[in-house]
């Protein structure tokens, strides 16, 4: 179907954009990558009466390394995270996501804080974000403020980003030391939306033992969610297939999926802990090699 | 009154400009302002990929994007893939390998084949099926698609650049 009408505005500049919001209030919205704005428009699911295309934003187009964490724009490109050698070095993890978000035309186009700010349950980048306590900076007239995950995404397609402002950037803590990752996704066909996806990250201290753990899962409820139970079953453990079981025992119990056309809810329920323990076992793999 | 913009951009090389209400998508614009038709339109919600275009050399459905948007851009269609009338290798390999039945889906699918050829010269079956996978096609034509893909890389690095 066609989109229907709107007033379209270019801005330049962070600045630009922001007055643009303002002086359309609640009536405008951002057009930045489009790979799921336009869709929904197409399908007049979503109807906004402006469009403030901050394409040519390029002062949110970078990707950076600083104190320890690694910095991105938001209006960077999925497709400039994926091909980014500081992103592969400096947390891995978010470079291997990134691959499974669509398809090569999406991510052309997709950027970062577009995903992001939608808000979209089953999305990687998301996931991601959920792990390694992400920071978000959101860009207001005139002020900023800073947000974490668990503030940052409000429920389904909702995030803490107002009417009148944007977000300007993501930040991620670079990966430890000693630390392994693990990246799992079901899905009908590779690029398509996630059934379930887990993410895992560990360390290990001198003696082999684990230090530190995450465990997330996305498709498994409103949010992506943080597997608590996991992290402390894996943490002091010496990541044996006992343990790494006992931790994605964990999962069901604590995630609350729904049933939709892709699957019931015990499906994803269930499948939340398979993929979690396969992602168990890439991370323990890698740490071992280190 | 209707908001309208003018465009100006590079297609195949030819320089246009027109007057598009913003809402009009680059595959409409490509189709009906420019008489483009070579771009087809499957699903209009960019699940399908045959609207896939090259902006500034990079694929993009053009379904997903307005034709406001690529002000200023150099776009490729697939009228513009052959060059002074002599077919892209990936075009004599689609023929040669009965990579197409309808043909629906094969400009969007020679952009995404082109893309993964570019950045990966020499790839494993594996790895072109997962570079094509946003672009479908529905007469279950894969296999020879992905021996055309095959040929056209190995012809394309025998050829010099």
């Amino acid at each position: 179907m066609k989109p229907p009408v709107f007033k379209y505005r270019r801005a330049g500049t962070v600045e630009e954009a922001l007055s643009a919001l303002a002086e359309y209030g609640g009536e405008a919205k951002i057009l930045a990558g489009g790979q799921s704005l336009v869709p929904m428009m197409n399908f007049r699911l979503v109807r906004p009466a402006v469009l403030v295309d901050i394409n040519p934003v390029q002062e949110l187009d970078y990707i950076r390394v600083e104190d320890g964490w690694l910095r991105v724009g938001a209006r960077t490109r999925q497709r400039s995270l994926e091909k980014s050698a500081e992103v592969r070095q400096s947390c891995p993890l978010l470079a291997e996501a990134v691959k499974w978000i669509g398809h090569p035309q999406i991510r052309n186009r997709g950027t970062v804080g577009g995903s992001l700010v939608h808000g979209d349950p089953s999305a990687e980048l998301i996931l991601v974000a959920m792990l390694l306590d992400a920071q978000f900076i959101i860009q207001g007239k005139g002020k900023s403020r800073t947000a974490g995950p668990g503030d940052f995404f409000k429920d389904f397609l909702t995030t803490a980003v107002n009417e009148d402002e944007i977000l300007a950037e993501v930040s991620y803590p670079m990966a430890p030391p000693r630390s392994g990752y693990g990246f799992r996704e079901l899905c009908i066909r590779h690029g398509d939306f996630a059934i379930v996806a887990a993410a895992v990250q560990l360390t290990v201290d001198e003696r082999g033992r684990c230090s530190e753990a995450w465990v997330a899962v996305a498709g498994a409820g409103p949010k992506p969610l943080r597997i608590r139970g996991a992290e402390e079953a894996l943490v002091g453990s010496d990541g044996s297939s006992r343990v790494l079981d006992a931790a994605a025992a964990r999962v069901p119990e604590e995630v609350d999926p729904i049933s939709d056309l892709k699957g019931s809810e015990a499906y994803r329920r269930e499948m939340a802990r398979v993929f979690v323990r396969r992602a168990l076992e890439d991370a323990w793999s890698m740490v071992k090699e280190r | 009154m209707r908001d309208v913009v003018t465009v100006r951009l590079r297609v195949n090389g030819v320089q246009y400009e027109r007057v598009v209400e913003p809402r009009l998508l680059l595959s409409d614009f490509l189709r009906e302002s420019l008489g483009l038709t070579g771009t087809h339109v499957g699903c209009e919600h960019g699940i399908c990929g045959c609207c896939t275009v090259m902006v500034d050399g990079l694929t993009v459905r053009s379904c997903l994007m307005f034709a406001v948007q690529s002000d200023g851009a150099e776009v490729k269609t697939i009228e513009g893939l052959a060059e002074e009338g002599k077919l892209h290798p990936l075009q004599d390999a689609f023929g040669e390998h009965h990579a197409l039945q309808c043909g629906f889906c094969t400009p969007g699918m020679l952009f995404t084949a082109l893309e993964v050829l570019r950045e990966n010269p020499r790839p494993t079956d594996r790895e072109i099926r997962e570079g094509i996978a946003g672009t479908i096609c529905r007469c279950t034509g894969y296999h020879h698609i992905v021996e055309a893909i095959k040929a056209a890389a190995q012809r394309m690095a025998q050829e010099p650049k």
